[in-house]
């Protein structure tokens, strides 16, 4: 019996219709802990002998849901989904927060595991031990709405089934994939709650090749068991405290970045990123308040809420609602497209996650077709009759549509920044990926790096040299145990917590919630020079295998994109830019401090030391080491 | 008169976070651990936005109480909660159908029924809700109840009525309609 895990997992062969329990050793979860560095253990495992010849796409690829031993016990709970990606074939754990992890767990498993294809579109219900792939034909192209209202409705009544005495029960959660996943679009999230989303990773489209509509769970019974209770509600208080003292980040939560990132620290992306500083007061969180219809909104167990629900009661976009667009999607949905407009800004938020887009990578393909446009690279004609002019909402909208349902040149769009980029280059004959701002296969997030004065990515090597790539919530730093650093954002993905709950929080104190839950010791020495460390190198060694049609080498992938490099051209920070030099000083401090060599390899020596001796071998086989 | 010491707890639903922190302090003071569904106070949300934290709404008449075949709900005389007697409670479930909001609800576990007892006059779930300043649960007593108390729904007719108040007509079409 292990605590603070139900001590199973579900692994559902798609292809053969198959359900199966299975666990993994203690050794295992104290090593890799869960979510994030579970998953990257589960599909090395699994995929790494032959990683590089996988299609994220196909069948072979692995789908996972995974909770971590913080999941439902610590303040705001989340789940982590992953797999191989298919924007930059490495792994990216993405977390989306809500309550499937903590039904899941309640329902007796720590984490679903899918493999193969279904034969026709599907979905999986779960309610404790009762699990059934079930036809979800019907609701294959609708959005997100109409597919959630639908399965839940179902689901309800299917649950009913099972507990016709009960009473009235609490509804089942959903993770679910709108349009472009199911179109196997790479810059398609897995959604949940209407505006929640995993995002980074592009496993919105891993679903939608799985024929997997959704997944739905209830659990009727409690979280697992923990080591000790009451010092996990001593914690709890301390914690919450904390957040409850954090009156600003409630009272807005990201959303006055819209305004600020721009007008105040000039790293906010500007029309793709060809600025980052704007001073749009209709933008400011004021604006966007006067659309909220709850100021304070979370997920289970939150003490901050710093969701917003805005909705537009009348007008042209009356009908939209969603979470009021966060910082990301401030930025990506709006002032990257040219769009000022709280209004507009939370129309389009509202659209794209109808249809089913991770908000950050689907913003930026807008924003990178908005930019062709501009230069005349791609014509009226090209987008099928759209008028793509800077600001205007409607047609970002359409677009947007055209990208979901891959009509014409939505079709070369849906592939995600870089391969749009490839294939436009060989019909126009000229170079666009230079205005494809990203790295490794991702959009980089919302946070410019040239004014140097950004709050998020402190330092110029960031998304560089980040296992996660242009993921802000998991940027590189050093050194590599101070707070901020990756090695703690791959604690709060594999753990699974969010950490908009734990600002000025310290090692210790998690690694005491984590003794608490768990009975294990978690040193913080063990986390930086060996379990986080061994999470990080198996990330990086599956972005350098990469992929059949992408494969990132450090020395021209560990970088910036090429508009990065130049310098600020308008705002206060006008002519700042990026040191080249600092920053290959900086990056070549990163290879050492993390045990890399010279062409960015994990060293044989640091390998053998973290017990990854198939890694060697896999790495020399490949002949990158 | 002695209800002038009873509780109530007012419910403005709009206010609501879905934190569920109420769910998680219930839980644990009645069960000892975290159990979504073990909670007299459930946060239901059929539509993501319009959540609704649903428990006992004390009715003046505890049609509930009258319906027990087995005389196992009793009313509390201090705080005017309805109390289960679990060794009499055979899960026959003739309160749920008697009362208007659908409140009890089996436990999820045992065979015995479930339904707020106001934790014997400290309620945890309006702690927790006031702590972080949601102030959606607040604690009545005495003569306000009298103003402010209201009959009970069921989750979905408030689910409803919250959605209309907080989305407004037209959005209320489009996310809702059953
Ligand atoms: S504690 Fe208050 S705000 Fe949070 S879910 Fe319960 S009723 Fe809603
Ligand atoms: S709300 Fe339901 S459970 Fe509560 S007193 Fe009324 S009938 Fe009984
Ligand atoms: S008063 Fe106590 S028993 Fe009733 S819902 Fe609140 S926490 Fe639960």
């Amino acid at each position: 019996m292990v605590n603070g895990y139900a001590g199973k997992f579900l692994e559902i062969d798609l292809t053969n219709q198959k359900v199966e329990e299975i666990t993994f050793s203690k050794k295992i979860l104290q090593d890799y802990i869960g979510g994030r560095g579970l998953g990257v253990k589960i599909l090395w495992d699994r995929l790494g002998d032959k990683w590089e010849t996988i299609d994220p796409l196909s069948p072979e690829n692995i789908l996972l849901m995974l909770t971590g031993p913080f999941t439902g016990y610590f303040l705001g709970a989340r789940i982590c989904v992953t797999g191989k990606s298919p924007q930059g074939n490495g792994i990216i754990g993405s977390t989306v927060a809500g309550e499937f992890g903590v039904e899941l767990k309640c329902a007796g498993y720590d984490g679903i595991i899918f493999t193969g294809k279904a034969e026709k579109p599907s979905y999986v219900f779960i309610c404790d031990d009762t699990i059934e792939i079930k036809d979800a034909s019907h609701i294959w192209g609708k959005t997100s709405r109409e597919s959630m209202r639908y399965l839940v409705k179902d689901s309800i009544n299917d649950i009913k089934k099972i507990h016709p005495n009960y009473g009235e029960f609490k509804e089942p959660s959903v993770l679910y994939i709108g349009p472009a996943g199911e179109n196997k679009s790479r810059v398609a999230a897995v959604e949940a709650k209407y505006s929640h989303a995993a995002g980074y990773g592009g496993y919105g489209g891993v679903m939608g090749s799985k024929n997997l509509k959704a997944v739905v769970v209830k659990g009727f019974g409690p979280l697992p068991d923990v080591v000790d209770q009451d010092k996990i509600l001593e914690l709890s208080q301390e914690f919450s405290n904390n957040c409850f003292n954090i009156e600003f980040f409630r009272r807005w939560g990201t959303g006055s970045g819209g305004y600020t990132f721009g007008a105040d620290s000039s790293s906010e992306p500007v029309r793709n990123w060809q600025e980052e500083w704007h001073n749009e007061k209709s933008y400011r969180g004021e604006e966007f308040d006067k659309f909220w219809v709850k100021k304070y909104w979370g997920d289970y167990g939150c003490p901050v809420t710093c969701l917003k629900l805005a909705a537009l009661r009348d007008g042209k976009y009356a009908g939209a609602i969603c979470d009021n667009p966060d910082y990301e999607l401030e930025a990506f949905l709006g002032t990257n497209l040219g769009i000022f407009s709280p209004e507009q800004n939370i129309y389009l938020s509202y659209l794209i996650e109808e249809l089913g887009f991770c908000g950050i990578q689907g913003g930026a393909i807008l924003g990178f077709a908005g930019e062709l446009f501009q230069r005349g690279i791609l014509s009226k004609e090209d987008l099928g009759g759209i008028n793509l002019e800077w600001g205007n909402v409607d047609a970002f909208a359409e677009l947007a549509r055209k990208i979901a349902f891959r009509e014409g040149i939505g079709d070369i769009l849906a592939e995600g920044l870089y391969r749009a980029a490839l294939k436009l280059e060989e019909m126009k004959k000229i170079d666009v990926l230079k205005y494809a701002i990203h790295l490794k296969g991702m959009a980089i997030g919302g946070h410019g790096l040239k004014s140097g004065k950004d709050m998020v990515t402190r330092t110029s090597i960031g998304y560089s040299v980040s296992v996660q790539a242009g993921d802000h919530t998991s940027s590189a730093s050093l050194p590599i145990d101070e707070d901020g650093s990756e090695l703690y954002s791959i604690l709060s993905d594999s753990a699974v917590y969010c950490f908009f709950t734990t600002f000025n929080l310290v090692f210790d104190q998690i690694a005491s919630f984590y003794q608490a839950v768990t009975g294990w010791e978690l040193p913080k020495e063990s986390w930086f020079s060996e379990k986080g460390l061994r999470i990080l190198h198996l990330q990086r060694i599956v972005a350098l295998l990469g992929g059949p049609d992408a494969v990132w080498r450090s020395k021209q992938d560990d970088t910036l994109p090429s508009r990065f490099w130049e310098p600020l051209p308008s705002g206060p920070y006008k002519g700042d830019s990026i040191d080249k030099n600092t920053f290959e000083k900086l990056k070549s401090e990163y290879y050492t401090a993390v045990g890399w060599n010279n062409d960015g390899v994990p060293t044989s020596e640091i390998l053998q030391k973290l017990d990854l001796k198939d890694v060697e071998l896999k790495l020399k086989k490949e002949h990158l080491l | 008169m002695e209800d002038i010491n009873k509780l109530w707890i007012k419910r403005i639903y709009e206010k609501c976070s879905g934190c569920r922190r109420c769910e998680i302090a219930c839980s644990l003071y009645h069960e000892g651990k975290i159990w979504p569904e073990a909670s007299r106070i459930r946060v239901f949300m059929f539509v993501p936005g319009v959540e609704i934290p649903h428990l006992c709404f004390q009715c003046n008449d505890y049609p509930c109480v009258e319906a027990c075949p087995e005389e196992a709900l009793s009313v509390d005389d201090h705080t005017g909660a309805v109390i289960t007697d679990k060794s009499k409670c055979t899960a026959c479930g003739t309160c749920i159908n008697a009362c208007p909001g659908r409140v009890p609800h089996l436990h999820p576990q045992d065979d015995y029924i479930v339904i707020c007892d106001l934790c014997g006059g400290k309620p945890k779930c309006v702690v927790s809700c006031q702590e972080g300043k949601w102030d959606t649960l607040i604690l009545l007593e005495g003569q306000d109840i009298e103003t402010e108390k209201v009959s009970a729904e069921t989750p979905k007719q408030l689910a409803h009525e919250t959605a209309r108040k907080i989305l407004g007509e037209k959005a209320t079409e489009e996310v809702y309609e059953w």
